[in-house]
Protein backbone atom coordinates (compact mmCIF):
# COMPACT_ATOMS: atom_id res chain seq x y z
CA UNK A 1 0.00 0.00 0.00
CA UNK A 2 1.44 3.34 -1.03
CA UNK A 3 1.00 6.35 1.16
CA UNK A 4 0.07 9.69 -0.35
CA UNK A 5 -2.51 10.77 -2.85
CA UNK A 6 -2.63 8.95 -6.17
CA UNK A 7 -4.62 11.63 -7.94
CA UNK A 8 -4.50 15.14 -6.58
CA UNK A 9 -7.23 16.09 -9.07
CA UNK A 10 -8.48 19.63 -9.36
CA UNK A 11 -5.93 21.99 -10.82
CA UNK A 12 -3.46 19.37 -11.90
CA UNK A 13 -0.79 21.37 -10.11
CA UNK A 14 1.92 19.37 -8.38
CA UNK A 15 -0.23 19.35 -5.30
CA UNK A 16 0.66 15.80 -4.34
CA UNK A 17 4.27 16.40 -3.48
CA UNK A 18 3.78 18.61 -0.45
CA UNK A 19 0.69 16.97 1.11
CA UNK A 20 1.17 15.56 4.59
CA UNK A 21 0.66 11.79 4.86
CA UNK A 22 -2.63 10.59 6.42
CA UNK A 23 -2.45 9.12 9.91
CA UNK A 24 -3.46 5.60 8.88
CA UNK A 25 -4.03 3.61 5.69
CA UNK A 26 -7.31 4.34 3.92
CA UNK A 27 -10.28 2.20 5.10
CA UNK A 28 -12.49 0.31 2.62
CA UNK A 29 -14.86 2.55 0.63
CA UNK A 30 -18.53 2.50 1.70
CA UNK A 31 -20.76 0.25 -0.46
CA UNK A 32 -24.31 0.87 0.78
CA UNK A 33 -27.49 -0.61 -0.74
CA UNK A 34 -29.50 2.30 -2.19
CA UNK A 35 -33.09 3.00 -1.11
CA UNK A 36 -35.63 1.69 -3.68
CA UNK A 37 -38.07 4.40 -4.73
CA UNK A 38 -41.06 2.26 -5.85
CA UNK A 39 -43.36 5.25 -6.15
CA UNK A 40 -41.00 6.90 -8.66
CA UNK A 41 -40.83 3.77 -10.78
CA UNK A 42 -44.61 3.45 -10.99
CA UNK A 43 -45.02 7.17 -11.67
CA UNK A 44 -42.43 7.07 -14.46
CA UNK A 45 -44.11 4.06 -16.06
CA UNK A 46 -47.55 5.73 -16.08
CA UNK A 47 -46.15 8.91 -17.64
CA UNK A 48 -44.26 7.00 -20.37
CA UNK A 49 -47.41 5.00 -21.15
CA UNK A 50 -49.51 8.14 -21.52
CA UNK A 51 -46.92 9.94 -23.65
CA UNK A 52 -46.63 6.88 -25.92
CA UNK A 53 -50.42 6.85 -26.34
CA UNK A 54 -50.42 10.55 -27.23
CA UNK A 55 -47.63 10.22 -29.80
CA UNK A 56 -49.31 7.16 -31.33
CA UNK A 57 -52.65 8.94 -31.64
CA UNK A 58 -50.96 11.90 -33.35
CA UNK A 59 -48.86 9.84 -35.76
CA UNK A 60 -51.81 7.62 -36.69
CA UNK A 61 -54.26 10.53 -36.97
CA UNK A 62 -55.75 10.54 -40.48
CA UNK A 63 -56.49 14.30 -40.21
CA UNK A 64 -52.77 15.10 -40.12
CA UNK A 65 -52.51 13.73 -43.68
CA UNK A 66 -48.85 12.79 -43.47
CA UNK A 67 -48.44 12.38 -47.26
CA UNK A 68 -49.44 16.03 -47.67
CA UNK A 69 -47.01 17.00 -44.91
CA UNK A 70 -44.13 15.27 -46.72
CA UNK A 71 -45.19 16.82 -50.04
CA UNK A 72 -44.96 20.34 -48.70
CA UNK A 73 -42.07 19.79 -46.31
CA UNK A 74 -39.42 20.25 -49.03
CA UNK A 75 -41.48 21.87 -51.78
CA UNK A 76 -39.92 24.96 -53.43
CA UNK A 77 -42.69 27.18 -52.02
CA UNK A 78 -41.89 26.19 -48.45
CA UNK A 79 -38.14 26.41 -48.94
CA UNK A 80 -38.38 29.86 -50.53
CA UNK A 81 -40.46 31.04 -47.58
CA UNK A 82 -38.00 29.38 -45.23
CA UNK A 83 -35.14 31.34 -46.80
CA UNK A 84 -36.97 34.59 -46.15
CA UNK A 85 -37.76 33.55 -42.57
CA UNK A 86 -34.09 32.89 -41.91
CA UNK A 87 -33.04 36.12 -43.63
CA UNK A 88 -35.56 38.20 -41.66
CA UNK A 89 -34.50 36.58 -38.39
CA UNK A 90 -30.80 37.08 -39.06
CA UNK A 91 -30.98 40.68 -40.28
CA UNK A 92 -33.47 41.80 -37.61
CA UNK A 93 -31.27 40.32 -34.90
CA UNK A 94 -28.25 42.05 -36.43
CA UNK A 95 -30.06 45.41 -36.42
CA UNK A 96 -31.43 44.63 -32.96
CA UNK A 97 -28.06 43.57 -31.54
CA UNK A 98 -26.04 46.50 -32.89
CA UNK A 99 -28.83 48.94 -32.05
CA UNK A 100 -29.10 47.38 -28.61
CA UNK A 101 -25.41 47.89 -27.84
CA UNK A 102 -25.64 51.50 -29.03
CA UNK A 103 -28.78 52.18 -26.97
CA UNK A 104 -27.33 50.48 -23.88
CA UNK A 105 -24.13 52.53 -24.05
CA UNK A 106 -26.22 55.69 -24.58
CA UNK A 107 -28.44 54.76 -21.65
CA UNK A 108 -25.39 54.38 -19.39
CA UNK A 109 -23.82 57.60 -20.67
CA UNK A 110 -23.27 60.61 -18.38
CA UNK A 111 -24.82 62.76 -21.09
CA UNK A 112 -28.46 63.31 -20.08
CA UNK A 113 -29.59 63.96 -23.66
CA UNK A 114 -28.18 60.65 -24.90
CA UNK A 115 -29.49 58.59 -21.99
CA UNK A 116 -32.84 60.39 -22.24
CA UNK A 117 -33.20 59.61 -25.94
CA UNK A 118 -32.34 55.99 -25.28
CA UNK A 119 -34.90 55.87 -22.47
CA UNK A 120 -37.65 57.29 -24.67
CA UNK A 121 -36.76 54.91 -27.53
CA UNK A 122 -36.94 51.88 -25.26
CA UNK A 123 -40.14 53.18 -23.68
CA UNK A 124 -41.81 53.57 -27.08
CA UNK A 125 -40.76 50.33 -28.72
CA UNK A 126 -41.32 48.16 -25.67
CA UNK A 127 -44.61 49.88 -25.02
CA UNK A 128 -46.27 49.10 -28.34
CA UNK A 129 -47.04 45.62 -29.72
CA UNK A 130 -44.68 44.51 -32.47
CA UNK A 131 -47.72 43.47 -34.51
CA UNK A 132 -48.96 47.07 -34.47
CA UNK A 133 -45.48 48.34 -35.35
CA UNK A 134 -45.32 46.04 -38.38
CA UNK A 135 -48.60 47.38 -39.74
CA UNK A 136 -47.58 50.95 -38.87
CA UNK A 137 -44.30 50.72 -40.83
CA UNK A 138 -46.12 49.17 -43.78
CA UNK A 139 -48.36 52.24 -43.80
CA UNK A 140 -45.52 54.72 -43.50
CA UNK A 141 -46.63 56.34 -46.75
CA UNK A 142 -49.90 57.44 -45.18
CA UNK A 143 -48.39 59.83 -42.62
CA UNK A 144 -45.07 60.60 -44.36
CA UNK A 145 -45.91 60.43 -48.10
CA UNK A 146 -42.46 61.73 -49.02
CA UNK A 147 -39.12 61.38 -47.25
CA UNK A 148 -36.61 64.23 -47.48
CA UNK A 149 -32.89 64.27 -46.78
CA UNK A 150 -31.74 67.71 -45.72
CA UNK A 151 -31.12 70.04 -42.79
CA UNK A 152 -34.24 70.37 -40.61
CA UNK A 153 -35.58 73.91 -39.95
CA UNK A 154 -33.09 75.35 -42.47
CA UNK A 155 -35.06 74.60 -45.60
CA UNK A 156 -32.09 72.83 -47.17
CA UNK A 157 -33.02 69.66 -49.05
CA UNK A 158 -30.48 67.39 -50.73
CA UNK A 159 -33.00 64.93 -52.12
CA UNK A 160 -36.24 63.13 -51.48
CA UNK A 161 -38.06 59.92 -52.29
CA UNK A 162 -41.56 58.55 -52.26
CA UNK A 163 -41.99 56.58 -49.06
CA UNK A 164 -44.49 54.36 -50.81
CA UNK A 165 -41.79 52.91 -53.06
CA UNK A 166 -39.56 52.33 -50.02
CA UNK A 167 -42.07 50.27 -48.05
CA UNK A 168 -43.67 48.64 -51.08
CA UNK A 169 -40.98 46.02 -50.83
CA UNK A 170 -42.37 44.09 -47.85
CA UNK A 171 -38.90 43.28 -46.48
CA UNK A 172 -38.24 46.95 -45.64
CA UNK A 173 -41.12 47.58 -43.20
CA UNK A 174 -40.63 44.06 -41.86
CA UNK A 175 -36.99 44.65 -41.01
CA UNK A 176 -37.70 48.13 -39.65
CA UNK A 177 -40.41 46.84 -37.33
CA UNK A 178 -38.65 43.68 -36.17
CA UNK A 179 -35.14 45.17 -35.97
CA UNK A 180 -36.04 48.43 -34.24
CA UNK A 181 -38.35 46.64 -31.82
CA UNK A 182 -35.65 44.08 -31.02
CA UNK A 183 -33.12 46.87 -30.41
CA UNK A 184 -35.24 48.12 -27.51
CA UNK A 185 -35.26 44.69 -25.84
CA UNK A 186 -31.61 44.01 -26.67
CA UNK A 187 -30.66 47.38 -25.16
CA UNK A 188 -31.97 46.33 -21.78
CA UNK A 189 -30.24 42.97 -21.80
CA UNK A 190 -26.94 44.46 -23.00
CA UNK A 191 -27.24 47.04 -20.22
CA UNK A 192 -27.83 44.24 -17.72
CA UNK A 193 -24.71 42.51 -19.05
CA UNK A 194 -22.60 45.66 -18.83
CA UNK A 195 -23.56 46.49 -15.27
CA UNK A 196 -22.92 42.88 -14.26
CA UNK A 197 -19.19 43.40 -14.95
CA UNK A 198 -17.35 44.49 -11.81
CA UNK A 199 -16.32 48.15 -11.62
CA UNK A 200 -12.79 46.95 -10.80
CA UNK A 201 -12.44 45.68 -14.37
CA UNK A 202 -12.99 49.16 -15.77
CA UNK A 203 -10.60 50.67 -13.23
CA UNK A 204 -7.90 48.14 -14.05
CA UNK A 205 -8.27 48.83 -17.77
CA UNK A 206 -8.26 52.62 -17.31
CA UNK A 207 -5.22 52.44 -15.05
CA UNK A 208 -3.38 50.63 -17.84
CA UNK A 209 -3.98 53.65 -20.06
CA UNK A 210 -6.85 52.19 -22.05
CA UNK A 211 -9.38 54.75 -23.29
CA UNK A 212 -13.00 54.43 -22.15
CA UNK A 213 -13.99 53.18 -25.63
CA UNK A 214 -11.21 50.58 -25.73
CA UNK A 215 -12.10 49.50 -22.20
CA UNK A 216 -15.71 48.95 -23.23
CA UNK A 217 -14.77 47.05 -26.39
CA UNK A 218 -11.92 44.86 -25.09
CA UNK A 219 -12.70 44.37 -21.39
CA UNK A 220 -16.32 45.10 -20.45
CA UNK A 221 -18.36 43.90 -23.46
CA UNK A 222 -16.59 40.52 -23.84
CA UNK A 223 -17.35 39.80 -20.19
CA UNK A 224 -20.89 41.15 -20.51
CA UNK A 225 -21.41 38.67 -23.37
CA UNK A 226 -21.33 35.84 -20.87
CA UNK A 227 -24.52 37.23 -19.38
CA UNK A 228 -25.96 38.45 -22.69
CA UNK A 229 -25.62 35.32 -24.87
CA UNK A 230 -28.17 33.05 -23.14
CA UNK A 231 -30.84 35.77 -23.18
CA UNK A 232 -29.96 36.92 -26.68
CA UNK A 233 -30.26 33.31 -27.85
CA UNK A 234 -33.68 33.28 -26.32
CA UNK A 235 -34.53 36.49 -28.19
CA UNK A 236 -33.30 34.99 -31.47
CA UNK A 237 -35.52 31.96 -31.07
CA UNK A 238 -38.40 34.25 -30.23
CA UNK A 239 -37.62 36.38 -33.32
CA UNK A 240 -37.61 33.29 -35.55
CA UNK A 241 -41.25 32.77 -34.66
CA UNK A 242 -42.18 36.46 -34.55
CA UNK A 243 -41.28 36.72 -38.26
CA UNK A 244 -44.53 34.82 -38.90
CA UNK A 245 -46.39 38.05 -38.01
CA UNK A 246 -45.12 39.50 -41.28
CA UNK A 247 -47.90 37.45 -42.91
CA UNK A 248 -50.19 40.25 -41.68
CA UNK A 249 -48.78 42.69 -44.27
CA UNK A 250 -48.60 40.05 -46.99
CA UNK A 251 -45.04 39.02 -46.30
CA UNK A 252 -44.15 35.74 -47.93
CA UNK A 253 -41.96 34.21 -45.28
CA UNK A 254 -42.59 30.53 -44.61
CA UNK A 255 -45.76 30.82 -42.57
CA UNK A 256 -47.20 33.46 -44.89
CA UNK A 257 -46.77 31.17 -47.89
CA UNK A 258 -48.23 28.12 -46.15
CA UNK A 259 -51.16 30.24 -44.97
CA UNK A 260 -51.83 31.38 -48.55
CA UNK A 261 -51.86 27.75 -49.68
CA UNK A 262 -54.15 26.38 -47.00
CA UNK A 263 -56.55 29.28 -47.50
CA UNK A 264 -57.20 27.79 -50.93
CA UNK A 265 -56.70 24.05 -50.38
CA UNK A 266 -58.05 23.80 -46.82
CA UNK A 267 -55.16 21.46 -45.88
CA UNK A 268 -54.87 23.47 -42.69
CA UNK A 269 -53.63 20.86 -40.25
CA UNK A 270 -50.92 19.26 -42.43
CA UNK A 271 -49.47 22.65 -43.39
CA UNK A 272 -49.46 23.81 -39.78
CA UNK A 273 -47.56 20.60 -38.98
CA UNK A 274 -45.06 21.48 -41.72
CA UNK A 275 -44.58 24.94 -40.19
CA UNK A 276 -44.16 23.49 -36.69
CA UNK A 277 -41.61 20.93 -37.84
CA UNK A 278 -39.48 23.57 -39.58
CA UNK A 279 -39.67 26.00 -36.67
CA UNK A 280 -38.68 23.19 -34.31
CA UNK A 281 -35.76 22.24 -36.54
CA UNK A 282 -34.46 25.83 -36.81
CA UNK A 283 -34.88 26.37 -33.07
CA UNK A 284 -32.81 23.24 -32.44
CA UNK A 285 -30.04 24.52 -34.72
CA UNK A 286 -30.07 27.87 -32.90
CA UNK A 287 -29.92 26.12 -29.53
CA UNK A 288 -26.80 24.23 -30.57
CA UNK A 289 -25.19 27.41 -31.92
CA UNK A 290 -25.99 29.17 -28.66
CA UNK A 291 -24.18 26.41 -26.77
CA UNK A 292 -21.01 27.06 -28.77
CA UNK A 293 -21.27 30.81 -28.25
CA UNK A 294 -21.72 30.35 -24.52
CA UNK A 295 -18.64 28.15 -24.38
CA UNK A 296 -16.64 30.79 -26.27
CA UNK A 297 -17.66 33.73 -24.10
CA UNK A 298 -17.47 31.65 -20.94
CA UNK A 299 -13.75 31.08 -21.47
CA UNK A 300 -11.85 31.45 -18.25
CA UNK A 301 -14.84 30.23 -16.27
CA UNK A 302 -15.17 26.67 -17.54
CA UNK A 303 -14.31 23.35 -16.00
CA UNK A 304 -11.54 21.02 -17.16
CA UNK A 305 -9.35 24.10 -17.27
CA UNK A 306 -6.14 22.26 -16.42
CA UNK A 307 -6.22 20.18 -19.61
CA UNK A 308 -7.26 23.18 -21.69
CA UNK A 309 -4.36 25.21 -20.31
CA UNK A 310 -1.91 22.44 -21.22
CA UNK A 311 -3.32 22.37 -24.76
CA UNK A 312 -2.90 26.12 -25.09
CA UNK A 313 0.63 25.95 -23.73
CA UNK A 314 1.57 23.23 -26.24
CA UNK A 315 0.04 25.24 -29.07
CA UNK A 316 1.98 28.35 -28.15
CA UNK A 317 5.22 26.44 -27.71
CA UNK A 318 4.79 25.08 -31.24
CA UNK A 319 4.11 28.55 -32.58
CA UNK A 320 7.12 30.10 -30.84
CA UNK A 321 9.40 27.42 -32.28
CA UNK A 322 8.23 28.16 -35.81
CA UNK A 323 9.21 31.80 -35.47
CA UNK B 1 14.42 35.86 -5.88
CA UNK B 2 15.41 35.92 -2.22
CA UNK B 3 19.06 36.15 -3.24
CA UNK B 4 18.33 39.77 -4.20
CA UNK B 5 19.99 39.72 -7.58
CA UNK B 6 18.67 42.58 -9.64
CA UNK B 7 15.51 41.32 -11.31
CA UNK B 8 13.76 44.54 -12.29
CA UNK B 9 16.67 47.01 -12.31
CA UNK B 10 16.48 47.68 -16.06
CA UNK B 11 12.82 48.64 -15.80
CA UNK B 12 13.44 50.67 -12.67
CA UNK B 13 16.35 52.58 -14.15
CA UNK B 14 14.28 53.63 -17.16
CA UNK B 15 11.50 54.63 -14.77
CA UNK B 16 13.72 56.87 -12.67
CA UNK B 17 15.02 58.62 -15.82
CA UNK B 18 11.48 59.55 -16.79
CA UNK B 19 11.18 62.11 -14.00
CA UNK B 20 13.81 64.39 -15.64
CA UNK B 21 15.15 65.57 -12.32
CA UNK B 22 11.69 66.39 -10.95
CA UNK B 23 10.11 64.62 -7.98
CA UNK B 24 8.21 61.56 -9.19
CA UNK B 25 5.10 62.49 -7.20
CA UNK B 26 4.33 65.88 -5.72
CA UNK B 27 1.07 66.52 -3.92
CA UNK B 28 0.25 70.09 -2.88
CA UNK B 29 -2.74 70.70 -0.63
CA UNK B 30 -4.84 67.98 -2.24
CA UNK B 31 -8.53 68.07 -1.27
CA UNK B 32 -11.17 65.57 -2.31
CA UNK B 33 -14.76 65.12 -1.21
CA UNK B 34 -17.48 62.60 -1.95
CA UNK B 35 -20.68 64.59 -1.62
CA UNK B 36 -20.48 66.38 1.70
CA UNK B 37 -17.77 64.12 3.09
CA UNK B 38 -14.23 65.52 2.83
CA UNK B 39 -12.05 62.45 2.31
CA UNK B 40 -8.79 64.32 1.71
CA UNK B 41 -8.24 67.62 3.51
CA UNK B 42 -5.06 69.22 2.28
CA UNK B 43 -2.47 66.51 1.70
CA UNK B 44 1.16 67.40 0.95
CA UNK B 45 3.90 64.93 0.16
CA UNK B 46 6.78 64.33 -2.22
CA UNK B 47 8.19 61.07 -3.55
CA UNK B 48 11.56 61.21 -5.28
CA UNK B 49 12.54 58.83 -8.10
CA UNK B 50 13.64 55.38 -6.86
CA UNK B 51 11.90 55.92 -3.53
CA UNK B 52 9.29 53.68 -1.92
CA UNK B 53 6.68 55.67 -0.08
CA UNK B 54 4.31 53.78 2.24
CA UNK B 55 0.94 55.12 3.33
CA UNK B 56 -0.26 53.74 6.66
CA UNK B 57 -3.31 54.40 8.75
CA UNK B 58 -6.76 53.23 9.75
CA UNK B 59 -9.45 52.34 7.21
CA UNK B 60 -11.37 55.34 5.97
CA UNK B 61 -8.40 57.61 6.53
CA UNK B 62 -8.14 58.47 2.83
CA UNK B 63 -5.11 56.35 1.83
CA UNK B 64 -6.76 54.53 -1.08
CA UNK B 65 -8.50 57.68 -2.28
CA UNK B 66 -5.18 59.52 -2.32
CA UNK B 67 -3.63 56.70 -4.35
CA UNK B 68 -6.50 56.77 -6.84
CA UNK B 69 -6.11 60.54 -7.18
CA UNK B 70 -2.49 60.10 -8.23
CA UNK B 71 -3.50 58.37 -11.49
CA UNK B 72 -6.67 60.45 -11.78
CA UNK B 73 -9.12 57.58 -11.24
CA UNK B 74 -10.59 60.17 -8.87
CA UNK B 75 -10.65 63.89 -9.65
CA UNK B 76 -9.27 66.15 -6.95
CA UNK B 77 -11.31 69.18 -5.87
CA UNK B 78 -8.49 71.48 -4.82
CA UNK B 79 -4.70 71.58 -4.77
CA UNK B 80 -2.29 70.20 -7.34
CA UNK B 81 -0.96 66.72 -8.06
CA UNK B 82 2.10 66.27 -10.24
CA UNK B 83 3.64 63.07 -11.54
CA UNK B 84 7.14 63.50 -12.97
CA UNK B 85 6.50 67.23 -13.14
CA UNK B 86 3.28 66.85 -15.13
CA UNK B 87 -0.01 68.08 -13.66
CA UNK B 88 -2.41 65.11 -13.51
CA UNK B 89 -5.72 65.39 -15.34
CA UNK B 90 -5.55 69.12 -16.07
CA UNK B 91 -3.71 71.51 -18.32
CA UNK B 92 -2.68 74.88 -16.95
CA UNK B 93 -3.16 77.66 -19.50
CA UNK B 94 -2.63 81.17 -18.26
CA UNK B 95 -4.59 81.36 -15.06
CA UNK B 96 -7.18 78.73 -15.95
CA UNK B 97 -7.20 74.96 -15.53
CA UNK B 98 -8.58 72.97 -18.44
CA UNK B 99 -9.85 69.44 -18.01
CA UNK B 100 -7.91 66.97 -20.10
CA UNK B 101 -9.57 64.88 -22.79
CA UNK B 102 -10.06 61.20 -22.01
CA UNK B 103 -7.31 60.37 -24.51
CA UNK B 104 -4.75 62.56 -22.73
CA UNK B 105 -5.70 61.24 -19.30
CA UNK B 106 -5.24 57.73 -20.70
CA UNK B 107 -1.78 58.69 -21.97
CA UNK B 108 -0.84 59.95 -18.50
CA UNK B 109 -2.16 56.81 -16.84
CA UNK B 110 -0.33 54.51 -19.25
CA UNK B 111 2.97 55.35 -17.55
CA UNK B 112 1.65 54.75 -14.03
CA UNK B 113 1.16 51.13 -13.01
CA UNK B 114 -1.52 50.25 -10.48
CA UNK B 115 -2.06 47.09 -8.46
CA UNK B 116 -5.39 46.58 -6.71
CA UNK B 117 -6.49 44.87 -3.52
CA UNK B 118 -8.86 42.61 -5.50
CA UNK B 119 -6.29 41.95 -8.30
CA UNK B 120 -8.83 42.85 -11.02
CA UNK B 121 -7.26 40.55 -13.59
CA UNK B 122 -9.28 40.21 -16.78
CA UNK B 123 -11.02 36.86 -16.22
CA UNK B 124 -11.60 36.19 -19.93
CA UNK B 125 -7.90 36.39 -20.74
CA UNK B 126 -5.09 34.02 -19.81
CA UNK B 127 -2.20 35.19 -17.65
CA UNK B 128 -0.02 36.08 -20.64
CA UNK B 129 -2.95 37.73 -22.47
CA UNK B 130 -3.57 39.86 -19.38
CA UNK B 131 0.03 41.05 -19.49
CA UNK B 132 0.06 41.61 -23.28
CA UNK B 133 -3.26 43.43 -23.54
CA UNK B 134 -2.18 47.00 -22.83
CA UNK B 135 1.21 46.93 -24.62
CA UNK B 136 -0.53 45.67 -27.78
CA UNK B 137 -3.77 47.68 -27.60
CA UNK B 138 -2.48 50.92 -26.04
CA UNK B 139 1.17 51.15 -27.10
CA UNK B 140 0.52 49.35 -30.41
CA UNK B 141 3.61 47.21 -29.99
CA UNK B 142 4.05 44.16 -32.25
CA UNK B 143 2.26 41.16 -30.80
CA UNK B 144 5.28 38.85 -30.93
CA UNK B 145 7.48 41.34 -29.13
CA UNK B 146 4.83 41.97 -26.47
CA UNK B 147 4.32 38.24 -26.03
CA UNK B 148 8.03 37.58 -25.54
CA UNK B 149 8.24 40.39 -23.00
CA UNK B 150 5.12 39.23 -21.18
CA UNK B 151 6.59 35.75 -20.91
CA UNK B 152 9.83 37.20 -19.54
CA UNK B 153 7.96 39.31 -16.97
CA UNK B 154 5.83 36.39 -15.82
CA UNK B 155 9.00 34.34 -15.39
CA UNK B 156 10.50 37.10 -13.27
CA UNK B 157 7.52 37.08 -10.91
CA UNK B 158 7.85 33.28 -10.72
CA UNK B 159 4.96 32.31 -12.97
CA UNK B 160 6.77 30.90 -16.02
CA UNK B 161 4.67 27.75 -15.70
CA UNK B 162 1.33 29.56 -15.65
CA UNK B 163 1.38 31.55 -18.90
CA UNK B 164 -1.69 29.94 -20.46
CA UNK B 165 -3.83 29.63 -17.37
CA UNK B 166 -6.95 31.72 -16.77
CA UNK B 167 -7.06 33.82 -13.57
CA UNK B 168 -9.79 31.65 -12.04
CA UNK B 169 -7.29 28.77 -11.93
CA UNK B 170 -4.67 30.77 -10.04
CA UNK B 171 -4.33 31.30 -6.30
CA UNK B 172 -4.70 34.83 -4.93
CA UNK B 173 -0.95 35.27 -4.60
CA UNK B 174 -0.39 34.10 -8.17
CA UNK B 175 -3.13 36.40 -9.45
CA UNK B 176 -1.58 39.35 -7.69
CA UNK B 177 1.82 38.56 -9.20
CA UNK B 178 0.24 38.44 -12.67
CA UNK B 179 -1.33 41.82 -11.87
CA UNK B 180 2.10 43.23 -10.98
CA UNK B 181 3.55 41.84 -14.22
CA UNK B 182 0.62 43.34 -16.13
CA UNK B 183 1.37 46.78 -14.68
CA UNK B 184 5.12 46.44 -15.31
CA UNK B 185 4.51 45.49 -18.96
CA UNK B 186 3.64 49.12 -19.69
CA UNK B 187 7.14 50.11 -18.51
CA UNK B 188 5.70 52.52 -15.93
CA UNK B 189 7.71 55.26 -14.28
CA UNK B 190 5.70 54.87 -11.09
CA UNK B 191 3.93 51.95 -9.44
CA UNK B 192 0.90 52.35 -7.15
CA UNK B 193 -0.11 49.51 -4.82
CA UNK B 194 -3.53 49.64 -3.15
CA UNK B 195 -3.45 47.18 -0.23
CA UNK B 196 -2.00 44.48 -2.51
CA UNK B 197 -1.90 41.79 0.17
CA UNK B 198 -5.09 42.51 2.10
CA UNK B 199 -7.22 40.01 0.15
CA UNK B 200 -4.68 37.18 0.40
CA UNK B 201 -4.48 34.12 2.62
CA UNK B 202 -1.76 34.72 5.21
CA UNK B 203 0.36 31.99 3.62
CA UNK B 204 0.38 33.78 0.25
CA UNK B 205 1.26 37.28 1.45
CA UNK B 206 4.98 36.54 1.40
CA UNK B 207 5.22 35.69 -2.29
CA UNK B 208 3.65 39.03 -3.29
CA UNK B 209 5.72 41.04 -0.79
CA UNK B 210 8.85 39.34 -2.16
CA UNK B 211 8.14 40.66 -5.65
CA UNK B 212 7.41 44.14 -4.28
CA UNK B 213 10.57 44.17 -2.17
CA UNK B 214 12.59 43.17 -5.20
CA UNK B 215 11.04 46.02 -7.18
CA UNK B 216 11.84 48.47 -4.38
CA UNK B 217 15.41 47.25 -4.04
CA UNK B 218 15.92 47.49 -7.79
CA UNK B 219 14.93 51.14 -7.66
CA UNK B 220 11.35 51.31 -8.91
CA UNK B 221 9.47 54.33 -7.59
CA UNK B 222 6.50 53.07 -5.61
CA UNK B 223 3.63 54.41 -3.54
CA UNK B 224 2.21 51.64 -1.39
CA UNK B 225 -0.91 51.56 0.76
CA UNK B 226 -0.50 48.63 3.12
CA UNK B 227 -0.92 47.28 6.61
CA UNK B 228 2.32 45.28 6.35
CA UNK B 229 4.51 47.00 8.92
CA UNK B 230 7.41 44.69 8.17
CA UNK B 231 7.41 45.83 4.55
CA UNK B 232 7.33 49.49 5.60
CA UNK B 233 10.23 49.03 8.00
CA UNK B 234 12.34 47.00 5.63
CA UNK B 235 12.05 48.80 2.30
CA UNK B 236 10.28 52.16 2.68
CA UNK B 237 12.26 55.34 2.20
CA UNK B 238 9.39 57.37 3.55
CA UNK B 239 6.21 56.54 5.44
CA UNK B 240 3.16 58.65 6.15
CA UNK B 241 0.37 58.04 8.62
CA UNK B 242 -2.99 59.18 7.31
CA UNK B 243 -6.10 59.69 9.37
CA UNK B 244 -9.18 61.82 8.82
CA UNK B 245 -8.02 62.89 5.38
CA UNK B 246 -4.72 64.42 6.45
CA UNK B 247 -1.18 63.16 6.84
CA UNK B 248 -0.69 63.11 10.60
CA UNK B 249 3.03 62.43 10.50
CA UNK B 250 5.56 61.59 7.81
CA UNK B 251 9.25 60.88 7.58
CA UNK B 252 11.77 58.06 7.34
CA UNK B 253 10.41 54.78 8.71
CA UNK B 254 12.91 54.66 11.52
CA UNK B 255 11.63 57.97 12.88
CA UNK B 256 7.93 57.56 12.30
CA UNK B 257 7.62 53.90 13.22
CA UNK B 258 10.10 53.75 16.09
CA UNK B 259 10.06 57.26 17.54
CA UNK B 260 6.69 58.73 16.59
CA UNK B 261 6.10 62.31 17.67
CA UNK B 262 2.34 62.50 17.25
CA UNK B 263 -0.03 60.93 19.74
CA UNK B 264 -2.27 59.62 16.90
CA UNK B 265 0.70 57.76 15.38
CA UNK B 266 1.58 56.22 18.73
CA UNK B 267 -1.99 55.00 19.26
CA UNK B 268 -2.16 53.54 15.75
CA UNK B 269 1.21 51.80 16.03
CA UNK B 270 0.39 50.39 19.45
CA UNK B 271 -2.65 48.73 17.93
CA UNK B 272 -0.88 47.33 14.87
CA UNK B 273 2.45 46.29 16.32
CA UNK B 274 1.33 43.77 18.88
Amino acid sequence: MTVGPTDPGGLGVAAGAGLPAPAASRPEAIKAIPVRHWGRWIGAFVVIYLVAALVYSFVKNQNVEWPVVWDYMFSPVTLKGLALTIELTFVSMLIGGLGGVLLAVMRLSDNYVLSGISWVYIWFFRGTPVYVQIILWANLGVFYPRLYLGIPFAGVVFGSMDSGTLVAHIVVPALLALGLNEAAYAAELVRAGIISVEAGQTEAALSLGMSPTLTMRRIVLPQAMRVIVPTFGNETISMLKTTSLIAAIGGLEMFGRLQQIYAQTFQIIPLLVVACLWYLFLTSVLTVAQGYLEAYFGRGFGEKEAEAAERRAAKRAARVQHV
Amino acid sequence: MSSREHVFSDAAAAAAEAAHGQPMVKAEQVWKSFGKLDVLRGVDFVVQPRETFVLLGPSGGGKSTLLRCINHLEKIDAGRLYVAGELMGYREKGNALHEMKARDVARQRSSIGMVFQRFNLFPHKTAIENVMEAPVMVQHRPKKEAEAEAEELLKRVGLGEKLDVYPAQLSGGQQQRVAIARALAMKPKLMLFDEPTSALDPELVGEVLDVMKQLAVDGMTMVVVTHEMGFAKEVADGVALMDGGVIVEQGPPREVLEHPKEERTKVFLSKVLV
